[in-house]
């Protein structure tokens, strides 16, 4: 009978895992312990290269948690912080999800947690604050700076039509020549327009979207699809 | 005898499990090796069915004579070995594979298995999904049946995670066992064996090329009318859902909605044929999108099935999953009410649904939108009554001090859920505000909620974050019903009505009139 692991798959793997990336490694077979090694590359793969995969990333945590013996705590944390730069998507929990609750009570994964909970809640000014603190953390993944940079302005282009440079200077952590920099650059090429306030500084126009001029989405809602109006071609006919 | 799937781990059942427990008492002795003619009867018919095929029968008897047979003989004893009926169905290797499976489900709805019964009766469902697997099996099995199996097969594997778990009473007979049988209920085998029934059976090739009129499969509910079989193929079908149901016991909701996706969840399949199927696959993706977030699908689903229960369940009082069925009912209208009160779309749900929500929980959430720490007790106690019975998939490190770890999985989930819940705190309290205004300044808001400017920003960012649901492809998808955008210093708000499809309306309407018109001409003619 078979007492022994069901994995049909491993055999065929190990010979011809070299012809395999990991992606599809992922894909063709998900629950295969010996892919491990090849994850645990691939999640440092994804921090040189700022690439991303959730899913392979997922896979991984979840062979840990199959065999917590196997955990690296320093590749863990690696996913952690490519998943806080994949915000506003909710990655950060689906991990947490899967870590048990006695390492997510130790460091770096404390910090972690807190500085989730800031972009969670948009408290950028604290955020950036802790993030300075903890610099050996979050630096360790290129491009952490800009992809949070790129869920302030995801967050603000949800709620602004026009922002307050100094609101704007708070999110993404940026002031002075620097930020005139950025705006430059946002004018060229995102549609960002730069207006005089009323006396203190400067209005930031962001571009119209259905999210910040909600009446934009009304005018789909009310239309009929053409498939209905047809049933009643016979009648009109 | 779906009866045996779900949750049944009533605390009773697990100290009656750690000792080596024999449920039948000296004065009636069990004696595996009779078997009763009633029963003789039942095995021979049952197996003379599934030899000829005939689908109607075999339900009747799975459905009905087993229930029955049970209920008179088998109250509180074991079903006859399989040893004692086999000489009655020729010894038949699979017959005898599917008459364990029945045999171990029914001890295990009625009974309590001992350690070693668990064991043995995952050697039963390797050996049964080995012989599927092989393509061997020529039959053609009711979907209830194939259901069933795959729901049988994720609720032991549950259980046992859960027995496994509780370390601290276990006797060196009981530690001895798990650490000599440690494949038994792994969590590699478990996933393996299902996404094995998924990739074997093609099922996700047969439903991509059904859609392009290539292949039949939802039209003839399943079932195979040119003399195939169909188990292979409806084994793999469900196991998608048994998937989805074991990551989201695992807590990884992503992979289990991802193992579904070829399921159209927003029509009516094979998995609506089946009720049991039907709820459990409903229930887990209403689960998982409201841990994604993503309210506004967790409430739809969970309304459309809800209404179709508040429908149906009559027709259900007599069925052996009855209670099941109400159970389930009674979680889903628990998580319908933390969806709602953490994104109030009310209009989403169907007067039907809503009325019985207000009835069940229309106080509690009241009293869920003040966020108090009453509120967050509310929550919690919401959850912990409608959540899946999480598990740990590992198994014990013996050589530390032992001690249970069967709680673990659903603290961490729990824990999770109430921090969404926090961060989410003051979103109702601005909403209220905003219901208010069509215009209002950062300022004034923030002298009304009694904080300074930059949180007023900040938590109207914070509403706009969580109300905003990013999708894989970058898609933005809005779940608010009260919706606003700030101009520098100005709030403009703009409360999304509900849009009246009036077009809709009248078009549905000429088509009634012409209708009748046309009635009324034959009615002149005659």
């Amino acid at each position: 009978m078979a007492r022994e692991r069901e994995n049909p798959k491993i055999q065929q793997q190990q010979s011809s895992s070299v012809l395999y990336t990991v992606e599809q490694l992922v894909a063709v077979n998900p629950y295969n312990p010996d892919i491990l090694p090849d994850l645990e590359n691939y999640v440092n793969e994804q921090v040189s290269s700022l690439t991303y995969s959730l899913d392979a990333n997922l896979c991984l945590l979840r062979l840990y948690q199959f065999e917590p013996e196997r955990m690296n705590t320093q590749i863990v944390s690696r996913i952690l912080v490519k998943a806080l730069m994949a915000m506003p998507a909710p990655d950060f929990s689906l991990c947490l999800f899967l870590i048990p609750e006695r390492v997510q009570m130790e460091e770096p994964f404390k910090t972690l947690i807190v500085l989730s909970h800031y972009l969670e809640t948009t408290r950028f000014r604290q955020f950036w604050d802790e993030a300075a603190k903890n610099r050996s953390v979050v630096e360790v993944v290129p491009g952490f700076e800009q992809a949070i940079q790129a869920y302030a302005v995801h967050v603000l282009s949800l709620t602004y039509q026009k922002v307050p440079r100094p609101v704007l200077a708070e999110a993404i952590n940026v002031e002075g020549l620097s930020l005139d920099k950025f705006l430059e650059h946002q004018v060229t090429n995102c549609g960002w327009v730069i207006e005089k306030g009323q006396g203190r500084g400067q209005l930031i126009v962001l571009p119209r979207n259905e999210f910040n001029q909600p009446e934009l989405k009304k005018s789909s809602a009310d239309s009929i699809p053409l498939e209905h109006i047809t049933k009643i071609f016979p009648i009109l006919g | 005898m779906a009866a045996a799937s779900y949750d049944y781990e009533d605390p009773s059942h697990y100290e009656a499990d750690s000792a080596t427990h024999r449920p039948q008492q000296d004065h009636q002795p069990y004696d595996p090796s009779f078997v009763p003619d009633s029963v003789k009867t039942f095995v021979v018919h049952l197996y003379r069915h599934i030899r000829e095929k005939n689908v109607y029968e075999i339900h009747q008897m799975y459905e009905g004579s087993f229930q029955k047979l049970s209920d008179r003989l088998f109250k509180d004893t074991p079903w006859p070995s399989v040893d004692a009926v086999a000489p009655y169905v020729d010894h038949d290797h699979v017959f005898c594979l599917l008459y364990k499976e029945m045999w171990f489900r029914h001890l295990y709805a009625r009974l309590s298995p001992t350690p070693k019964q668990r064991i043995d009766s995952w050697d039963n469902y390797c050996s049964l999904f080995q012989v599927v697997l092989h393509g061997v099996v020529n039959m053609q099995l009711p979907n209830q049946w194939l259901w069933d199996m795959v729901d049988e097969f994720v609720y032991q594997f549950q259980s046992f995670c859960q027995y496994r778990a509780k370390m601290k009473n276990k006797t060196e007979q009981e530690i001895a066992l798990l650490r000599q049988y440690d494949q038994a209920w792994n969590v590699y085998g478990v996933l393996n064996f299902l996404q094995a029934l998924v990739e074997k059976s093609m099922i996700v090739q047969i439903l991509e090329q059904e859609k392009e009129g290539l292949e039949q499969f939802t039209a003839t509910d399943g079932y195979d009318y040119n003399g195939g079989s169909n188990v292979l193929k409806v084994l793999g079908y469900f196991s998608m859902v048994g998937l989805l149901r074991v990551h989201c016991l695992l807590g990884d909701y992503h992979t289990g909605l991802k193992c579904l996706t070829p399921i159209d969840i927003s029509q009516s399949g094979v998995y609506t044929i089946v009720i049991g199927s039907h709820i459990t696959t409903i229930y887990h993706y209403g689960f998982a999108n409201l841990m994604l977030r993503r309210y506004v699908e967790a409430i739809r689903e969970f309304s459309k099935i809800l209404l179709y229960i508040f429908k149906t369940k009559q027709y259900h009082q007599k069925s052996p999953q009855y209670e099941q069925i109400l159970k389930k009912n009674e979680q889903m209208y628990a998580l319908l009410a933390i969806s709602l009160s953490l994104c109030p779309q009310v209009k989403l749900v169907t007067e039907d649904v809503n009325t019985q929500l207000r009835e069940k929980y229309g106080d509690k959430m009241i009293r869920m939108q003040r966020y108090d720490d009453e509120a967050y007790a509310l929550y919690d106690e919401l959850f912990s009554y409608a959540c899946p019975k999480f598990i740990t998939p590992s198994a014990p490190v013996y050589e530390e001090p032992l001690v249970n770890y069967n709680q673990d999985a659903y603290r961490l989930q729990l824990k999770l859920f109430l921090y969404e819940v926090k961060q989410q705190q003051l979103l109702s309290g601005v909403r209220t505000f905003l219901k208010l205004y069509s215009t209002i300044s950062i300022g004034k808001l923030a002298s009304y909620m009694e904080v300074d400017e930059p949180t007023v920003r900040s938590i109207l960012m914070t509403y706009k974050h969580k109300t905003h649901v990013v999708d894989g492809d970058g898609k933005v998808t809005s779940n608010a019903d009260v919706d606003f955008y700030i101009n520098d210093d100005t709030i403009h708000v703009v409360e999304s009505k509900t849009t009246k499809r009036y077009g809709d309306y009248f078009m549905r309407q000429i088509i009634k009139l012409e209708e009748i018109i046309n009635d009324m001409d034959r009615v002149k003619l005659d």
